[in-house]
């Protein structure tokens, strides 16, 4: 159901304001150096973020995408991880709502509100990703559970998540879906946090290699329960088209932060006599940026709204997400070069904004991989009679 | 614990509104914002509903056009509800004008405590939140840094150049609360979704039993003769060290009574 335009337009806002006051002047206090944005988390809560796209009756705001789409924009102009701790967690809580049982959805979406129980997602090992068909990663039945063994990798918030959406092979040699609970902290049972990666970008968040040793996981807990065996790849894929709408939002984000960023620079340093802004080397620098930028939200918000309204957004969300993603590489490259030697420093946002683009076109399907799903989908979309 | 908290809305000081050349005063007929400095002595309202553990606040506003967009943000942050007095007749309504509306609409709330910003953003008088309280007959304390109710009481400490005094006011009073004192809290998305369904009572002169020629233009005392263009900034000053810039920034700042 949309949300209603103008409680949307008020809660966009309410996230600007924070976002301007107390996000973008703190960022660069702590983001170097990888800490949890704490501060930042609890805010989020306050705001009733977590819960916001789940559904009312399930005590969530029940945001509609669009609106949510919005929100990831401006939280990303800010500091693109932010967006991060929202992701997986938005991604579980679709996936439950979308796949899981009335008695799984009863269970955990009520306690997905607050953020106290967060969810990561875990399809990628470290010899596969968009190439679900290489899962290493298995899942034994057991009695009344399954036991899981294998390495998972880039799993973003898995140390500090309560809830993990892994995706794991099961004897039919098909993919299914588990939801694991468990404590957060670097291990729980049979869970080890393995290894804790270091980035380019996307820092303060964590994205950690998880172990799976003998995990128990109850019979329960299998998305989608009975039906849902084997079921997993197709459930993932189907969440993951929603989370490159988000891709794509957090791209557009960046892009403005780069661009705003260049633009007040260009007016304000001078060489030769004269703001930069007045050489036409600048300005048709700035029309680019600002033409790519204008395509990428168009596009990411037409992705929003036929996935609001029911359509098919696999072709969309792709497309959105491979241009808003590339854009913004562009983006920020041009702004760090419309910023000189000053671009190169930590003394200025730009820097940060360079680094945290290319996550955009790598993340959650790379550019090549959006191109080949793109081409599928524009043959089963208009295929020759 | 009901706490009346006067809030003004204001055309937003990021998007500078228009001065209207007959009139001399801001053109309002743009969207309207809580102004900022109102925002405090909401915070401050919801803290000591919270602390007294029942009561609610509730918001007083004068405007035209009975805009609510400022007010829907107080009410997003926990205010229970308003009361909103709009009325043609109260364009150019002077700072006793503006005085009289509020007290008037206050009488009609069973407030324990009436809280105001020391001045608006955009008028900058000062003077409202002491007529107010004169008005109502109410004792009152100016520039609270802080507010604490004990039994019938409110300790507030007021500031002042050098400090602050400690201060107490039995009540119901007026208290005026300086900016930056408190941290405003954000809405969060289910306040803003609540806001939309708290009552709002929009009132007229008649409904507040005032005769429309003691108020506005009609009823001003005071008279706006003249508006300028605020000068623009100056250059700054450079002090290179020739070995004293440390005391020639000491008595910068002195003189402009930092230290």
């Amino acid at each position: 159901m949309a949300t209603e335009q103008a409680l949307a337009d008020e809660m966009v806002d309410a996230v600007r304001t924070w976002v301007d006051r107390d996000v973008i002047p703190n960022v660069a206090d702590f983001e170097l150096s990888d800490e949890f944005p704490q501060a930042m988390f609890d805010q989020m809560c306050d705001f009733g973020l977590f819960g916001s796209t789940i559904p009312e009756e399930y005590g969530g705001l029940g945001l509609d995408i669009t609106t949510y789409t919005r929100i990831i924009e401006e939280l990303s102009r800010g500091f693109m991880s932010l967006a991060g701790l929202l992701n997986t967690h938005k991604i579980g809580a679709a996936m439950i709502g979308r796949f899981g049982t009335d008695e799984q959805r009863q269970r955990f979406l009520p306690r997905m509100c607050d953020g106290s129980f967060r969810a990561a997602f875990s399809l990628s090992e470290p010899d596969a990703g968009s190439d679900t068909g290489a899962l290493r990663c298995r899942a034994e039945r057991d009695g009344d559970e399954w036991v899981v063994n294998g390495t998972k990798m880039w799993v973003t918030n898995g140390m500090r998540s309560s809830l993990v959406m892994l995706l794991a092979r099961t004897p039919d040699d098909r993919i299914t879906c588990f939801l694991v609970e468990k404590e957060p902290g670097e291990s729980f049972e049979g869970i080890t946090v393995s290894k804790k990666i270091d980035k380019l970008g996307y820092r303060g968040i964590e994205t950690v290699e998880m172990s799976y040793v003998d995990h128990r996981v109850p019979h329960a807990n299998v998305l989608g329960g009975d039906d849902g065996i084997g079921h997993g790849r197709q459930y993932a894929l189907s969440a993951l088209e929603l989370g490159r709408i988000n891709v794509a939002a957090r791209a557009v984000g960046v892009a403005q932060a780069a661009f705003d960023a260049a633009m007040a620079y260009s007016q304000q340093r001078e060489t030769f006599g004269r703001p930069i802004f007045e050489h036409q080397a600048i300005q048709f620098k700035l029309a680019d940026m600002a033409t790519k930028l204008q395509a990428a939200r168009l596009m990411t918000y037409d992705a929003a709204r036929r996935a609001d309204a029911g359509q098919r957004v696999d072709l969309e969300a792709g497309m959105a997400k491979l241009f808003a993603s590339e854009a913004a590489f562009e983006i920020a490259s041009d702004a760090l070069r419309i910023h000189g030697g000053n671009g190169y420093t930590t003394e200025f946002p730009v820097e940060r904004y360079f680094r945290d683009t290319p996550l955009m076109i790598i993340g959650e399907g790379t550019s090549e991989i959006q191109k080949l799903v793109i081409a599928r989908k524009l043959l089963e979309r208009f295929p020759v009679e | 614990m009901n706490v009346v908290v006067c809030v003004k809305q204001i055309p937003d000081p990021a998007d500078p509104g228009q001065m209207d050349p007959e009139t001399r005063t801001l053109k309002r007929d743009v969207k309207l914002i809580l102004d900022e400095s109102d925002s405090y002595g909401v915070e401050m309202g919801l803290q000591l509903v919270d602390a007294a553990g029942e009561g609610e606040v509730v918001l007083v506003s004068m405007v035209p056009n009975n805009e609510v967009s400022g007010l829907r943000t107080a009410l997003a942050m926990g205010a229970g509800s308003a009361v909103l007095v709009s009325d043609e007749a109260l364009a150019g309504s002077d700072a006793l004008s503006t005085a009289k509306v509020l007290a008037a609409a206050i009488r009609r709330c069973e407030a324990d405590l009436i809280i105001t910003a020391t001045e608006s953003s955009d008028g900058y008088t000062g003077t409202v939140p002491v007529q107010i309280a004169e008005l109502l007959d109410l004792p009152s304390a100016t520039f609270a840094k802080s507010i604490e109710i004990d039994g019938d009481v409110a300790k507030v400490q007021r500031q002042t150049e050098d400090g602050y005094d400690e201060i107490e006011c039995s009540l119901p009073c007026v208290v005026s609360v300086t900016a930056g004192v408190v941290e405003p809290r954000y809405p969060s998305f289910k306040g803003i979704m609540a806001a939309k369904n708290k009552p709002v009572d929009e009132l007229d002169l008649a409904a507040l039993g005032i005769d429309p020629a003691t108020v506005g233009w009609a009823g001003a005392r005071q008279e706006i003769v003249d508006i300028a263009e605020a000068p623009a900034g100056e250059a700054g000053e450079i002090i290179h060290d020739e070995g004293d810039a440390h005391e020639r920034i000491l008595a910068f700042l002195d003189d402009l009574k930092i230290l």
